[in-house]
């Protein structure tokens, strides 16, 4: 049986490389695009004469065929430096990294509350369908969809940071407070509302469906007529089966949450790897949003993977091969 | 008179009413869906008729007159900027642009997602093969970073974030497109249009298109509202619409600075930007369970 799943993990490995592949390509494509090359930005740069701008060319291998280029950024890509920054010349993946610790804080506990809450949401609706609360819970959830989430972030900066004055409004640690898991919790609480609303919002209706087609299966009013409680067939039977495809759209999600992400830690100057991305995006530090771009992908791609084979693993029902 | 009702028709499951009629009839039932209509067209005409309802220029700069209140005067009905320029007028402007680059950005959606998706599910194979993979690839991106990176290339206009939005939100559109396409293409009035010596073109936009307009009509509603909101986000983030053009995305941005003290120029485009990409959310919502043919018998 493990080793059923485990040719499976090793196949969907082999057949993910592709994918890899044309992300470094459309990645690579993308920087290419830029009109005069990644070097355009020195074009504005009084201090860098023409010939200055040759001569990085030739250092940087720029006057190289294309593929030959493709090839170098690729061998940087796989060596571990990810290219180097154009201020400062440090490694971009060294720059990425650095700030991974913050976004992950926020991600994983914003993607956390939405599947404790969303699935709590979409469960209940889906049992006591056509109720108010269904009705509300529904609405409820397109509304979220509806907002632009940095508004709804300066809405809740507006609230309980400037009206109320409950909770700094933004940054990670007050000056001097830093470690201090305290003072970081209170300046998660708004990042994490904001990040948790995009998700719940689609976590719950996908919950919401999924327990509506779990219930209404055989088994279930087989269960139901040998006279178990709800509470029993729902936990005891329903809960594994409607979970199961939720696992897959953790990975869906992933790209959704970078964008959240992106947005939040804007809005509340949380120092991570969206925040990174604006200001390479205004510093025109091409390497470091390729580098985003490629990490970003990347982790999707690596994220899908997981939830494909958590599947595998925890239903015996999935085709595998 | 000669009213037959419907019971004695030669097959009782046999509709009384066109399909049309029908769709009509389940879409007018669903309380949001019809809201969502009603908000869309109240936007719509709000945003079409601007120069005639606005009653200010929106760029014109009065310095002596920063910061009014809103529902002060009768001149300047919602209050002015920081630099005195009239907030309904560049709400009523801004809304032009918003939804201009919505529909824009949903054409280009909607044409690339269902050329791809028709491609891929008409010929099958190495060509469906190549485009899903292209799809698979693309989907791995954030669209915001995509959508950032691209943007800060090209000259910010109208025409270009339009575009941009489009092509970087296509590919669930080519997957509902070709799943639709690869069962059709199997069914008999296809293969005998096909008998007939009818051309690949002929049968893709004749045959094949007319049978998916439905779920492609729901999907370009929802897209609309999808390019909304991405054009708030761009414009918010600078590499939008830019100033001195009014868009509710870089109106929330300039109100940003003034949070603290006059909040309510960043409430109203919050405010508008949400009905509008709700309205139309509401709207499409209430379109997939009118023509979702699984629904067809009425509940």
């Amino acid at each position: 049986m493990s080793g059923d799943v485990l040719s499976y993990a090793f196949w969907r490995i082999i057949h993910s490389i592709p994918l890899v592949i044309g992300v470094s390509i459309i990645g690579f494509g993308i920087m290419h695009l830029a009109p005069g090359g990644p070097l355009a930005v020195y074009t504005l740069n009084p201090t860098i004469t023409v010939t200055d701008i040759e001569r990085i060319k030739v250092a940087l291998g720029l006057d190289q065929p294309i593929h030959v280029q493709y090839l170098t950024w690729a061998k940087a890509m796989l060596t571990g430096t990810w290219g180097f920054t154009f201020f400062g010349g440090r490694p971009v993946l060294e720059v990425i990294v650095e700030r991974l610790p913050a976004t992950m804080v926020l991600m994983g506990t914003s993607m956390a509350l939405a599947m404790l809450i969303g699935t709590a949401i979409g469960m209940l609706g889906a049992i006591r369908r056509h109720s108010i609360f269904d009705y509300l819970a529904t609405t409820g959830a397109m509304l979220a969809l509806s907002f632009p989430t940095f508004w709804f972030g300066l809405m809740a900066i507006w609230i309980f940071a400037i009206q109320l004055g409950w909770l700094p409004s933004g940054g990670m640690y007050e000056l001097g407070e830093e470690g201090n898991p305290w003072d970081l919790l209170r300046h998660l609480v708004l990042p994490t509302m904001v990040l948790t609303l995009v998700l719940v919002a689609t976590w719950s209706r996908y919950a919401r469906s999924s327990f509506l087609d779990v219930i209404q299966q055989d088994y279930i009013r087989t269960a139901r007529s040998k006279g178990l409680s709800t509470r029993a067939v729902l936990f005891g039977h329903a809960f594994r089966n409607a979970v199961i495809p939720l696992v897959a759209l953790f990975g869906v999600q992933l790209p959704t949450l970078f964008s959240g992400a992106l947005v939040a830690e804007t809005i509340f100057s949380w120092p991570g790897m969206g925040r990174l991305f604006v200001d390479a995006l205004n510093m025109k530090e091409y390497p470091i949003l390729m580098g985003m771009i490629m990490f970003t992908a990347l982790f999707v791609v690596v994220g899908n993977l997981i939830a494909d084979i958590a599947i595998a693993l925890i239903d015996p029902r999935v085709k595998l091969g | 008179m000669t009213d037959i009702p419907a019971s004695t028709s030669v097959s009782a499951a046999a509709p009384s009413r066109s399909y049309g009629q029908m769709i009509v009839r389940r879409f007018m039932s669903h309380r949001m869906a019809v809201a969502g209509a009603v908000l869309v067209v109240l936007l719509c005409s709000s945003a079409l008729f601007a120069q005639f309802v606005a009653p200010h220029d929106p760029t014109t700069i009065d310095t002596a007159k920063r910061f009014l209140p809103p529902l002060a005067s009768w001149t300047y009905p919602l209050g002015t900027d920081d630099l005195g320029r009239d907030t309904l007028s560049r709400l009523l402007y801004g809304g032009q642009v918003s939804l201009m680059v919505g529909i824009v950005a949903m054409l280009t959606t909607m044409l690339t997602g269902t050329l791809v998706g028709l491609a891929a599910g008409y010929y099958g194979g190495i060509v469906d093969n190549l485009l899903m993979r292209f799809v698979d690839t693309l989907l791995c991106f954030p669209q915001v970073f995509l959508l950032l990176v691209v943007a800060a290339f090209v000259p910010p206009t109208i025409l270009s974030i339009s575009l941009i939005i489009g092509l970087t939100s296509w590919m669930e559109v080519s997957r509902i497109v070709r799943a639709q396409v690869s069962t059709l293409k199997e069914m008999d009035f296809v293969q005998a249009s096909r008998g007939f010596g009818a051309s690949n073109w002929r049968i893709m936009l004749v045959e094949l298109l007319p049978n998916i307009a439905a779920p492609v009509l729901v999907a370009a509603t929802l897209k609309v509202a999808t390019a909304v909101l991405m054009e708030s986000y761009i414009s918010f983030l600078g590499y939008g619409v830019q100033p001195p053009m009014a868009s509710w995305g870089n109106m929330l941005t300039n109100a940003q600075g003034y949070f603290d003290t006059v909040p309510f120029l960043a409430i109203l485009p919050g405010i508008l930007i949400t009905f509008t990409v709700m309205g139309f959310n509401f709207l499409g919502d209430g379109l997939r369970d009118a023509v979702d043919a699984r629904l067809k018998i009425d509940p």
